[in-house]
């Protein structure tokens, strides 16, 4: 019985994992979104998502990524937050308040359906409506760092609107400890 | 590392350069009207020398490409040939040349002795029987081999159509790599036609939209080398590299040289807010252009250089304006239906090349500095950022494939509209800046 819990949870935490995107960011400061296991199948232990790192440590970025949610998402050439991005970032707001070792760069995207420079410019507000929601709710602003990719670091590849949704997005990538 | 050839010019006749341009009986007039490309024959060049005969071959091959790759001209088949060209200067059979409906004969010599290279060409108007302009030499080395058969092309091109050349010529891009998720991007230059790629920076960092100096000497690029865009300066001589606009807390793009080379207008980002400056190259000294809270970029010089367009979405989506280079109050010139971006200025001044989105297609066109007589060159998925051949004639663009497995590829396209090809390169590429012609 325990076992067969053990092994929802497992696949529950993988399927998330699947979810969760590769790094944004080139940096070599920044956290690997992808730090955590990436198969468990082998992984007897079964402690691999538990204690200090793991996506069950309300203080680990995994936690963060994974429960907080560490991204949210934009309408068609807009820059306005939503009723959901809100939500998003308050729980942002929560999690950094806790956690204020933490740093954070906001990196903004744009789809595909535009013009370079352009999305450069929009994924820079997009960054920047996050950044100006945080600091609203209290987080200092020199925790806080903006990045634009524009379109060209695209999560999702297919050319429909069900990709795009989730490319036009602002996501606050975690630099681990210490601001400066 | 970058190919740097000495050609002397050597008028074998006294005539001048001035002759180029001479009108005769034999001329393309490059209008709207050109459909049916002239006729052509180029036998191939006599080799003069054993060593020779490789780049004779090669460097006809490319005179004929360059020729026909401009949809003008049209090359008669050799097989359809009734005279063979054994020395350059014995007479031509015109008779034999008329028969098989050659309008233009193009005939040439090369000679090779250790690394040095020369080629002699003359160009006859096959039916009026005589001579078009006058003989000319280059002479150069062997590893230029391809810069001189571009030099006589453009030649021909400029003594058959009136038009400046621009077959010799370089495009700086992007080199793309990989998957659209893991998609790595560095710089590259090549000729005009694809040939002789030279990288200059790695793919560690990604890097967007260089573009060339007035003379082709530096390239202004944006790279994400600190883990945020910035505008670098690169000399394209000893490909070393310098950032030239990195305030702390903005993120700088999408630079162009003025027209004298030494100054930089480009977008800097800061708090949600993109707008136009432009910088001093020597001193380093940036002033503000455009202070509005919507987004203002891709500005583009004037060739004199006392006008910037640009782009901005201050009235709800992109459109095309115009400012003094000092900024000022931009007057819109955009009106069509659909979103306009990336305005280009064209080298003769009459035209601004742009990007258009409408109803879910890219599009490349043109229009005159007042906004009128827009026309569409192009349509796609994805067609974007426009780039001026040195005469203004022909745009080379970026084309965007869609779907998982998209990829970008650069095209060009005659400012009639007609000649859409795409640009041979080694994987994806985009964002391409051609040179002004070489010296």
């Amino acid at each position: 019985m325990k076992m067969i819990t053990k092994a929802v949870l497992m696949t529950s935490v993988l399927a998330l994992a699947a979810c969760s995107n590769k790094s944004d960011f080139e940096g070599d400061d920044f956290v690997d979104l992808n730090a955590g296991p990436s198969t468990g199948i082998d992984d007897s232990a079964g402690n691999s998502f538990e204690g200090t790192g793991g996506v069950n440590d309300p203080t680990s970025v995994a936690f963060f990524q994974q429960s907080v949610g560490d991204r949210v998402l934009f309408e068609v050439d807009q820059s306005t937050l939503n009723g959901q991005g809100r939500l998003i970032l308050d729980g942002q707001t929560r999690w950094l308040t806790q956690n204020s070792d933490y740093t954070a760069i906001i990196e903004g995207h744009a789809d595909e359906q535009g013009t370079r420079e352009y999305n450069v410019a929009l994924g820079e507000r997009r960054a920047n409506a996050v950044r100006d929601y945080l600091v609203s709710k209290g987080i200092a602003s020199s925790r806080l760092r903006v990045v634009s990719f524009g379109k060209e670091r695209p999560i999702e590849i297919c050319s429909q609107e069900g990709c795009y949704a989730k490319n036009r997005r602002a996501v606050t990538v975690l630099a681990a400890g210490l601001s400066g | 590392m970058t190919l740097r050839i000495c050609i002397a010019i050597l008028a074998i006749c006294a005539l001048p350069f001035a002759a180029l341009a001479q009108s005769g009986p034999l001329r393309i007039e490059i209008t709207e009207g050109v459909v049916e490309p002239m006729p052509f024959a180029a036998p191939n060049f006599v080799a003069e020398s054993s060593a020779a005969n490789d780049f004779a071959e090669r460097l006809t091959r490319v005179v004929v490409s360059d020729l026909a790759g401009t949809g003008l001209f049209r090359e008669v088949p050799r097989t359809a040939y009734i005279s063979q060209l054994t020395s350059f200067d014995a007479p031509v059979q015109y008779a034999d040349w008329k028969a098989i409906n050659a309008q233009a004969l193009v005939t040439g010599a090369v000679n090779v002795s250790g690394s040095n290279l020369s080629v002699k060409f003359r160009v006859y108007d096959v039916f009026s029987g005589a001579e078009l302009g006058s003989g000319l030499q280059f002479a150069g080395t062997t590893q230029g081999w391809r810069r001189m058969a571009h030099k006589v092309a453009d030649q021909v091109y400029a003594r058959i159509t009136g038009e400046d050349p621009y077959f010799d010529s370089r495009v700086v891009y992007v080199s793309e790599q990989g998957p659209k998720d893991k998609r790595r991007k560095r710089l590259a230059i090549m000729d005009y036609d694809g040939a002789n790629v030279q990288y200059l920076t790695g793919s560690e960092h990604l890097v967007l939209a260089p573009r060339f100096s007035p003379t082709g000497d530096r390239v202004l690029y944006t790279s994400y080398e600190t883990g945020f865009p910035r505008i670098y300066v690169l000399d394209v001589g000893n490909v070393q590299r310098r950032v030239l606009e990195s305030q702390e807390g903005s993120m700088s793009f999408a630079p162009r040289f003025s027209p004298d080379g030494r100054t930089v207008v480009y977008s800097l980002a800061r708090g949600g807010n993109t707008d136009i400056y432009r910088m001093d190259i020597a001193s380093g000294s940036s002033s503000r252009l455009t202070s509005a809270p919507s987004i203002e970029t891709a500005p583009s010089y004037s060739p004199d250089g006392s006008r910037i367009v640009f782009e901005s979405d201050r009235s709800g989506s992109q459109q095309i304006y115009i400012m003094g280079a000092n900024g000022g109050e931009p007057k819109r010139i955009s009106f069509g239906k659909g979103r306009y971006g990336t305005p280009v200025w064209s080298p003769r001044g009459d035209l601004i090349a742009f990007t258009k989105q409408s109803k879910g297609r890219f599009h490349i066109g043109v229009m005159r500095t007042d906004g009128s007589e827009e026309r569409l060159l192009t349509a796609s998925f994805l067609d974007e950022g426009p780039t001026w051949s040195p005469n203004g004639r022909v745009i080379m663009f970026t084309r965007e494939t869609q779907g998982a497995t998209g990829s970008a590829s650069l095209y060009s396209v005659d400012i009639s509209g007609r000649n859409l090809k795409r640009i041979p390169t080694e994987g994806g590429a985009s964002d391409p800046s051609w040179s002004p012609l070489q010296r």
